[in-house]
């Protein structure tokens, strides 16, 4: 269990990267708020307590590394980033605008803090394995998390990624599944099941754990685990709400990417304090 | 014969085209990878559920499957991005589709800067590149509404496999109902006697419209040819316009090495060597932004269109 007073603030810092998330979309009138919102919690407990790194050198070469390989949740990597201090605040009411640092896909090359490049679905995870292999052949004590859609999982690419991670016993890769249960077209279900995934890295040879992704209890106590395994690449499935916290979007089919404008997330962002102060 | 002039978006104009098939023809399947509502896909699955295939996020298996099903004597259609279309699926659309000989219909939305917010890598600059290195392939680029669902429909009659290129969002309305289309023919739009305009799809076309009044406007008579079929090559009619202007400025929404300037440009090179000029993306990758910024950052612009071919004019 977590210590309650970090618990608090973990909390707290999901809040506030929400609502910096739903503002960003807001500004820009539209955007990838669904898959944003589903790793909230992930990417806070992973920027503000798990991986060694330093906004003030963000290319510390001995540094733990995130690749987003959804690489369309995008707006909520930036609103960690930002919040973090990798560059100014008022970036974020750039997003995708012409010449802006903060394209709608992740880029390592225009944004300071973004570790990979990616947004044709399935890319980041080959990448990652060979992050983790970058880091080991270097004798780096450095972790490589990676983040994968439950909808991106059904490109094979993926599965090669894991064949090979699996294959190099590449220990010092921890993924993350976000099996939020919807992908762009509605639900995983309908369109092309992804069942038993625990099952399937688990045939793959990869150690696996299943949790709620938006515990951060359960978010701390898995890494942990996933340390302590050694030989094999580490899967944490966190079974997620799309668009979890903007209200408008949760529980809809078609919450992938949604127009809204600064009222709408003015009125989500005050059902969410008003939820959180429960 | 269907008017399309009341269709709102291009992604609609293919639909309709693949479902009036459909009507017809029995063999007419769709196949999508979770992106159905930029080809408004649905349309086609409500009226034949069972001939639509969702494959969700799995684009190279989607072009397989195709593949598969040609073998059994269907007509795919398969739809994804532009991107994904071309460099996602190449290995299996190049061995299990062209070299097998099987016959699919690949439709890539949203080419070059069309691809908008989504950015670079979303923006497919070389898929008339890649689908050109397919024997036998015909690639498209409809410039309207009205074209883009006459040309479908002869594609599908030709039997041949064909990749189209197509913004999903938005449309002109250039040709009425009852224009003449031929695959493989280009469209002559201006008769100049300067300087020819060739153009291919819907952003360039529409600006090198503009940039013929601007051009005139300088005492510069131009030819424009919509050149919605980019291979095979209208050869006819670029030795006509040949003939006539002596120079010739190739616009597309792509990039040279590959694409259709560098495609006519080997064609006058063995047959009659005119001056020439290019407008393309160059050696840039993509980025992300809005059509207009887009449009400036490339020069995709009537102005810079009337600027380069009243260079060439000279
Ligand atoms: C190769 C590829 N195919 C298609 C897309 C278009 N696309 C972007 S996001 C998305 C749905 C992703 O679903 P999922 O991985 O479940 O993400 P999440 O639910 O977390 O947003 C699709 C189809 C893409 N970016 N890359
Ligand atoms: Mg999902």
């Amino acid at each position: 269990m977590l210590d309650a007073s970090l618990k608090k603030s973990l909390e707290e810092k999901a809040l506030r990267l929400r609502e910096l998330t739903i503002l960003e979309i807001a500004h820009l009138g539209s955007g990838h708020i669904g898959g944003s919102m589903s790793i909230i919690e992930a990417l806070t407990y992973l920027y503000y307590k798990a991986m060694n790194i330093d906004p003030a050198n963000p290319h510390k070469e001995d540094r733990d590394r995130f690749v987003c390989s959804k690489g369309h949740a995008g707006p909520a990597v930036y609103a960690t980033l930002a919040d973090k201090g990798y560059f100014p605040m008022d970036w974020l009411n750039t997003l995708n605008q012409g010449g802006t640092n903060l394209p709608s896909h992740c880029d390592m090359n225009k944004t300071p803090g973004i570790d990979f490049t990616t947004g044709s679905l399935g890319q980041g995870t080959s990448a990652a394995v060979g992050i983790a292999l970058g880091q080991r052949l270097k004798g780096q004590k450095a972790y490589t998390y990676l983040m994968i859609g439950d909808g991106e999982s059904q490109e094979g690419q993926v599965w090669e990624a894991a064949e090979a991670a699996a294959q190099f016993k590449l220990d010092n890769l921890i993924a993350f599944t976000d099996l939020n249960g919807q992908q762009l077209d509605g639900y995983t279900k309908d369109i092309m099941c992804m069942d038993n995934l625990d099952l399937r890295y688990k045939g793959f040879n990869w150690d696996v754990q299943s949790i709620n992704g938006h515990d951060f209890d359960e978010i701390a106590a898995a890494i942990e685990h996933a340390k302590s395994v050694k030989g094999k690449p580490h899967m944490i499935i966190l079974h997620t709400i799309k668009s979890k916290g903007f209200a408008p979007g949760e529980g809809v089919k078609s919450n992938h990417s949604m127009a809204f404008g600064i009222d709408v997330a003015n009125q989500a962002i005050a059902k969410l304090k008003e939820e959180a102060a429960k | 014969m269907r008017d399309t002039s009341t269709i709102k978006d291009m992604r609609e104009a293919m639909v309709t085209a693949i479902v009036d098939l459909a009507a017809e023809h029995k063999d007419v399947v769709l196949l999508d990878a979770d992106l159905t509502s930029c080809l408004a896909s649905l349309k086609f699955e409500e009226l034949y559920p069972e001939r639509f295939f969702n494959c969700g996020i799995a684009e190279a298996n989607m072009v397989g499957i195709s593949a598969g099903l040609s073998s059994m004597g269907f007509t795919p259609f398969a739809h994804t991005f532009g991107c994904f279309a071309s460099r996602r699926t190449f290995d299996q659309f190049f061995l299990s589709v062209g070299y097998a000989k099987q016959v699919v219909h690949l439709i890539g939305t949203d080419p070059g800067v069309t691809a908008q917010l989504n950015g670079g890598t979303h923006m497919p600059f070389e898929d008339i590149a890649l689908m050109r290195q397919v024997p036998g392939v015909i690639v498209i680029e409809p410039s309207d509404g009205q074209s883009c669902y006459e040309l479908t429909l002869q594609a599908y009659a030709s039997g041949k496999t064909s990749y189209t290129r197509i913004p999903r969002k938005g449309i002109t309305h250039r040709y009425p109902v009852g224009t003449k289309f031929t695959l493989g023919k280009g469209i002559e739009l201006a008769s100049g006697k300067d300087v020819a305009i060739v153009a291919t799809g819907e952003v360039l076309v529409n600006e090198s419209a503009k940039a013929l009044e601007l051009l005139k406007a300088q005492g510069i008579d131009a030819t424009l040819i919509d050149l919605h079929t980019i291979k095979p090559l209208d050869e006819e009619l670029l030795s006509t316009i040949a003939k006539r202007c002596s120079k010739v400025l190739v616009c597309e929404n792509g990039r040279y090495a590959g694409g259709v300037g560098e495609a006519i440009a080997a064609f006058y090179a063995k047959t009659n060597p005119v001056k020439m000029d290019f407008l393309n993306v160059g050696e840039q990758f993509g980025e992300v932004g809005k059509l207009p910024y887009l449009q400036g950052v490339f020069g995709f612009t009537a102005d810079n269109i009337a600027r380069k071919a009243a260079l060439l004019a000279r």
